[in-house]
C-alpha cells in the first residue's frame, strides 16, 4: 500500500466516523465547543499514532491469546499519560473535557486501528495510519463542532458572531444543537452527503422489499 | 527466548509490558503533579475573586491573580457554633469534609433545602480586608439543580447582606438553559440586591419571569432563568439554605455583632 494512501484514505474515503461507524460516543459528547473539540481532536490523534507504532514495534513478540489486552494496557498509558499532561498544562480545557479523554480509552478507532493494521504492519505505515485515522475523526469532529456552536451558541471558539437574544441581539439560539443528540442528525446529514459524493460507499442492502401487493375482490 | 504463544511466554510478556507501563504511567504522575495542584489552587483563587468581582472575567494571568488574592484572608468558619475557628476543614475544604462523617452533619430532609443531604461542620471563608476593615466577605455555596451540584461563591458587601457578586465555578446543568446560571448579564443582575430583610431574616427570591420597576420588594427578587425553572429553584434554594440557620446565618449576624 502507498504511503499517500495510507495517510490520507482514513480521512474521506475510509472515514472512522462516516463509513466504520466508530468512536460517536465522543463525537457526540465534546463538540459543543470548538476550542474543547480541537483538544480532543489532537489528544486523539496523537493517542492513537503512538499507540499503533508502540503496538506495531512490539506485534511479533504478543502472544496472541492475550494480544487485546496488550494492546488495551497500551493504549490505556497513552490516555493517562495524555490526561495528566492536559491538567499540567491546559488545565482550563482539561476541566471541560473531563471524563472524555479518559473515555478515549475505549473509544473505537484506538482499538480498531491497533487490531486492524499496527498488528499487521511494521511502525511506519502503522503511525501514519494512526495519523490519517486521527485526521478524519477530527474533520467530522470539527465540521460538528462547527455547526453546532455557531448555531446553538452563536459563537466560534467562544467569541460571539451572531449576538445572542440573552446578550440583547437578534439571534435565537437553537437550543437542540447544544445537546448531544443533535450530533447524531448532523453525523447522520455528514453520512448522507459523503454517500452521495462517493456512492462507492453505500452497502448493499440486506434485504429486498417485495412488490406491493394488489388486494383482490373476495 | 521461550515460544511466545506459550504459557511461559504469554506470562513474561505481560509481566514485562505491566512493568513498564506502571513505570512510565507513575512518573508522569508524579513529575506533573506539583504543576496540576498549581493549576488547581490557582483556578479556586480566580474563581473566588471572579465571584468577589475583583478581576476581569477574562483575567487567566497567574501573577496578576495571586496579586489580587493578596488582599484576601482565608478563615474558617465552625458553622455549628458560628464563630471563627482555626481549624481547617477536614480534607482540605468544605466540600472536601461534607464526604467525611466525623466532619459533617447529616441534614434532616425537611431542613435540607438545597438537597445536599450532608452538610460539613467547617467552611473556609474569604474576607476581602483594605486597612484591616472588611470590604467584602466570599462565601462557598453548593447546592442541587436540575442534573447535579452546582458549586459557586456568594460574595457579600461589608454591610453583610447586600449582593457583591454570585459565580459558579462546576455545574452540570443543561448547555444553553441552566447554563446560563454563567451568563454575565444574569449575574450582574444579583448584584445589588439584599438577602436580609429588615427583621433579618432571609430575603431573597429567584422569581419567575422578571423584575420591573414596579415588582414589590425588588430588592430581594432576583429574575429567573427561561426555560430553566428546576435551575433557578436550584439556585434559589442553596442561596436560602446557606444564608439560613444550617448555613452561615448565625455565622453572619455573629460577624454583624462583632463576635465572630
Amino acid at each position: 500500500m502507498k504511503i499517500k494512501d495510507t495517510l490520507l484514505e482514513p480521512i474521506f474515503t475510509n472515514n472512522p466516523i462516516a463509513l466504520q461507524i466508530l468512536g460517536i460516543c465522543s463525537a457526540l459528547a465534546v463538540t459543543s465547543s470548538l476550542q474543547v473539540t480541537v483538544v480532543m481532536c489532537i489528544a486523539l490523534t496523537a493517542v492513537v499514532a503512538c499507540s499503533n507504532v508502540l503496538v506495531s514495534l512490539i506485534r511479533t513478540r504478543i502472544p496472541n491469546s492475550i494480544r487485546i489486552i496488550v494492546q488495551m494496557t497500551v493504549i490505556a498509558s497513552l490516555v493517562i499519560l495524555v490526561d495528566q499532561v492536559l491538567k499540567a498544562v491546559a488545565y482550563e480545557t482539561s476541566k471541560q473535557l473531563s471524563v472524555f479523554v479518559g473515555l478515549i480509552i475505549t473509544n473505537c478507532i484506538v482499538m480498531g486501528r491497533a487490531e486492524a493494521f499496527a498488528m499487521k504492519n511494521p511502525p511506519l505505515p502503522s503511525f501514519l495510519d494512526g495519523v490519517g485515522n486521527g485526521l478524519g475523526y477530527s474533520v467530522i469532529l470539527l465540521g460538528l463542532a462547527f455547526i453546532r456552536e455557531l448555531f446553538g451558541s452563536g459563537k466560534l471558539f467562544g467569541v460571539e458572531l451572531l449576538q445572542s437574544v440573552n446578550n440583547g441581539g437578534w439571534y435565537v439560539p437553537n437550543g437542540l444543537l447544544l445537546l448531544p443528540p443533535s450530533a447524531f442528525f448532523l453525523i447522520g446529514l455528514f453520512i448522507w452527503a459523503i454517500r452521495t459524493w462517493k456512492p462507492a460507499q453505500v452497502e448493499e442492502d440486506e434485504f429486498k422489499i417485495a412488490p406491493n401487493t394488489q388486494p383482490q375482490e373476495a | 527466548m521461550a515460544n511466545k504463544d506459550s504459557v511461559k511466554g504469554t506470562l513474561l510478556v505481560a509481566l514485562v509490558l505491566c512493568i513498564v507501563c506502571s513505570v512510565v504511567v507513575s512518573t508522569a504522575a508524579v513529575m506533573l503533579k506539583p504543576q496540576q495542584e498549581a493549576n488547581a489552587a490557582l483556578d479556586m483563587k480566580r474563581n473566588v475573586l471572579l465571584a468577589g468581582g475583583l478581576i476581569d472575567a477574562e483575567q487567566r494571568n497567574a501573577q496578576v491573580i495571586e496579586e489580587a488574592f493578596g488582599n484576601v484572608t482565608i478563615k474558617y468558619v465552625d458553622l455549628r457554633t458560628g464563630k471563627f475557628t482555626d481549624e481547617a476543614p477536614a480534607g482540605g475544604s468544605g466540600r472536601a469534609a461534607a464526604k467525611i462523617a466525623d466532619a459533617s452533619e447529616k441534614l434532616p430532609p425537611e431542613q435540607d433545602r438545597a438537597k445536599i443531604i450532608r452538610r460539613e461542620n467547617t467552611k473556609e471563608v474569604y474576607l476581602v480586608e483594605k486597612n484591616g476593615e472588611l470590604q467584602k466577605i466570599i462565601l462557598p455555596v453548593r447546592g442541587y439543580g436540575l442534573w447535579g451540584q452546582l458549586y459557586g461563591f456568594l460574595a457579600l458587601q461589608s454591610d453583610l447582606k447586600t449582593v457583591a457578586g454570585l459565580g459558579f465555578y462546576e455545574h452540570k446543568e443543561t448547555p444553553g438553559l441552566g447554563g446560563e446560571v454563567d451568563n454575565p448579564n444574569w449575574k450582574a443582575l444579583w448584584v445589588g440586591k439584599e438577602v436580609f430583610d429588615d427583621q433579618g431574616d432571609v430575603a431573597i427570591d429567584v422569581i419567575k419571569g422578571s423584575v420591573g420597576a414596579g415588582t414589590p420588594d425588588a430588592e430581594h427578587k432576583v429574575d429567573g432563568l427561561s426555560g430553566a425553572t428546576l435551575t433557578s429553584n436550584g439556585v434559589d434554594n442553596l442561596i436560602n439554605f446557606w444564608l439560613g440557620g444550617q448555613g452561615y446565618g448565625p455565622f453572619l449576624k455573629n460577624l454583624q455583632a462583632g463576635e465572630a
